[in-house]
């Protein structure tokens, strides 16, 4: 039997005012793909979008929890300049370097029904580390 | 929260006297039981205020305070910068100088008998709200530069609004000292459609009834009767302010260290309101300012344009316009003396007194209008400044009810469409591109206004004068 924790995924945490999306997974760069799908959830259903375009990422920081919270700051700001909502993820972490492409489609508020737009990342909630059962989690509140 | 924590100082007045690092004392003020269903990470985020560099007097939090991103939403707190004072990315928060404006249309609910549907139907069409909608005006390099100074004033000499409207706009419409050198590129970049935009969330165009006066004098200088039909506009600084608050966030985070603050908490993120980090943020949170007066100014054109189409030749005048993301330069009383500060108010809206000379004459007598918003289904608010608030928060009062539920118990909870059909039912038209949004945003997912508005009351930080009630809503 597979043991479904080791496959990676993503959830939501509880913030009042706003939301907490994480990614769990095996390997770091799994967890932070997992923790960008849970960004898009929170605007609309993924399964929603298709994958028509494809646009290349790339950051660099100072540490692991900051390159996390380029990358999510670096999706919020193409969805907004682009108008595209992003379903699959393909991120390569080096150090503190990541590359990554985002594949997905222009927003259409009639097929999308997005519900709200992400402002920003937030340090609040903000980690990136090893759990001990050794999968990587990454996560962070997201104002919206 | 515990209210053991507490130093009860008067029925709305609770203290946490300073101990440990805190420079001053944190004071909320809110009634018991608001005090009691308050998440205890307002006690710890206000006690975290309270220790940071320059800060005077005290930390204060409103009666709608919550949870938020190093200052609690709800927090006032005002540094001196000769003492070494901070400015915080945090205590301003993402959206730049969200406010309220709030306008006449001189119509009585009657008036809307047999056009309420068609009114709904032209504001949702003239006012783009929602994810990713783009406004009409695009602005090119110089196009943004002048309107990153320039504010609401801009906005009028572009043929947006009457000189009139900056009378009854905060700062005239437009604050001093932004710098749009300070403003990346990135940012311009995502602004440079969504001028004259709503936005999503927690925002909204409301027409709205008033069905209560509480004070008939103030009233009557706010030019409210009952009855009479009024339009309030919820929005911000959109995807410049955004983007501003997210650079800056993170410069602060990393140069804490450099400036030798000890941050409690890193959200805290913040720099000495003399250094150049710290005059940087000044200047491109003054532009993001500036960027949101200029929106809602755009907002109120249009929306004067989806009104003459339903009641040619109507006239719309502001009541007025209320920033509550910011961070200004006031003079205040500090331990006796008059002197110059940075009065941060997240979430919390500025309420100056009777005679304060940044009103307009209209209202020199009774205090600046206080706007605050409700949800899609409850009430809203008109409140006035009071002297008294000068002295207990400078001059600060509440802004809107704050969540009781997070956005995803409110999903599970209700469905947009059958919100919409109960609220079509209580008389309230709702438009808005995702029923989703709308479910998140239901009336029950928020916190009772009428009770913080109580408080504040109560507090003495501002006086009640109208209830309004929503009559259409367009939601973003």
């Amino acid at each position: 039997m597979i043991d479904k924790t080791l496959i990676p995924h993503w959830e939501h945490f509880e913030h009042k005012a706003d939301i907490g999306i994480r990614g769990i997974a095996p390997a770091l760069a799994a967890a932070f793909e997992q923790a960008a799908l849970a960004m898009t959830s929170v605007i609309c259903d993924p399964d929603l979008i298709l994958e028509h375009q494809s646009v290349e990422v790339s950051c660099q920081a100072d540490d692991i929890e900051f390159l996390f919270l380029d990358w999510i700051n670096e999706l919020i700001y193409l969805m907004a300049v682009k108008g595209l909502l992003f379903k699959r993820f393909q991120v390569e972490i080096n150090g503190n370097f990541l590359i990554a492409t985002a594949s997905g489609e222009p927003a259409d508020p009639a097929k999308h029904q997005p519900a709200v737009e992400i402002k920003g990342a937030t340090l609040t909630e903000l980690a990136v580390r090893q759990t001990e059962d050794g999968l990587w989690l990454a996560q962070c509140v997201v104002d919206v | 929260m515990d209210l053991k924590q507490f130093i009860q100082r008067d029925e709305t007045c609770w203290e946490i006297p300073a101990k440990g690092a805190m420079r001053v004392p944190a004071i909320i003020y809110a009634d018991a039981s608001l005090l009691q269903a308050m998440d205890q990470k307002v006690h710890e985020q206000i006690c975290n205020v309270a220790a940071l560099p320059g800060i005077v007097e005290a930390a204060y939090a409103m009666p709608d305070a919550h949870w938020g991103y190093g200052f609690p939403i709800g927090g006032v707190g005002a540094f001196d910068a000769d003492q070494g004072g901070v400015i915080s990315a945090g205590g301003v928060g993402f959206d730049i100088s969200c406010g309220v404006r709030t306008l006449h249309t001189g119509l009585t609910m009657n008036d809307l008998q047999g056009v309420k549907k068609d009114l709904a139907d032209e504001l949702y069409r003239t006012v783009p709200a929602g994810v990713g909608s783009r406004g009409r005006i695009h602005l090119n390099h110089d196009e943004m530069r002048a309107m990153l100074t320039g504010g609401a004033q801009w906005a009028v000499d572009q043929g947006f609004g009457e000189a009139r409207d900056l009378e009854f706009t905060e700062e005239r419409g437009r604050v001093d000292g932004a710098e749009p050198r300070d403003v990346s590129p990135r940012a311009r970049e995502r602004q440079k459609d969504e001028m004259g935009t709503l936005g999503s969330g927690n925002h909204y165009l409301e027409v709205q009834r008033v069905v209560e006066i509480f004070d008939q004098e103030v009233a009557e200088a706010y030019r409210l009767k009952i009855d009479a039909i009024v339009i309030s506009i919820h929005c911000g600084s959109r995807g410049l302010g955004h983007q501003i608050g997210t650079e800056f966030l993170k410069d602060m985070a990393l140069a804490a260290s450099q400036y030798h603050i000890a941050l409690p908490d890193r959200e805290l993120a913040c720099a000495p309101l003399n250094s150049p980090l710290g005059k940087r943020y000044l200047g491109a949170m003054r532009a993001g300012i500036n960027c949101a007066l200029a929106n809602r100014q755009i907002i109120t054109h249009l929306t004067r344009q989806a009104m003459n189409e339903i009641f040619p030749g109507i006239s719309i005048d502001l009541l007025y316009d209320v920033s509550h993301n910011t961070c200004k330069q006031e003079r205040h009383i500090v331990g006796g003396v008059t002197q110059t500060v940075f009065v941060h108010r997240k979430g919390a809206t500025r309420a100056f007194g009777p005679g304060h000379p940044d009103l307009p004459t209209e209202y020199q007598s009774v205090g600046q209008p206080v706007l605050i918003g409700g949800s899609m289904g409850t009430s809203s608010y008109i409140l006035c400044g009071t002297k008294q608030a000068e002295q207990r928060s400078f001059s600060s009062a509440c802004h809107g009810a704050g969540r009781a539920m997070s956005r995803r118990q409110a999903t599970k909870q209700w469905h947009g469409r059958a919100l919409v059909d109960q609220l079509a039912e209580q008389g309230i038209l709702i438009r808005s591109p995702s029923l989703r949004g709308v479910a998140e945003e239901a009336p029950a997912a928020y916190k009772d206004v009428s009770a913080v508005v109580d408080s504040a009351d109560k507090a003495g930080l501002a006086k009640k004068v109208a209830r309004l009630e929503p009559v259409i809503c367009i939601k973003g």
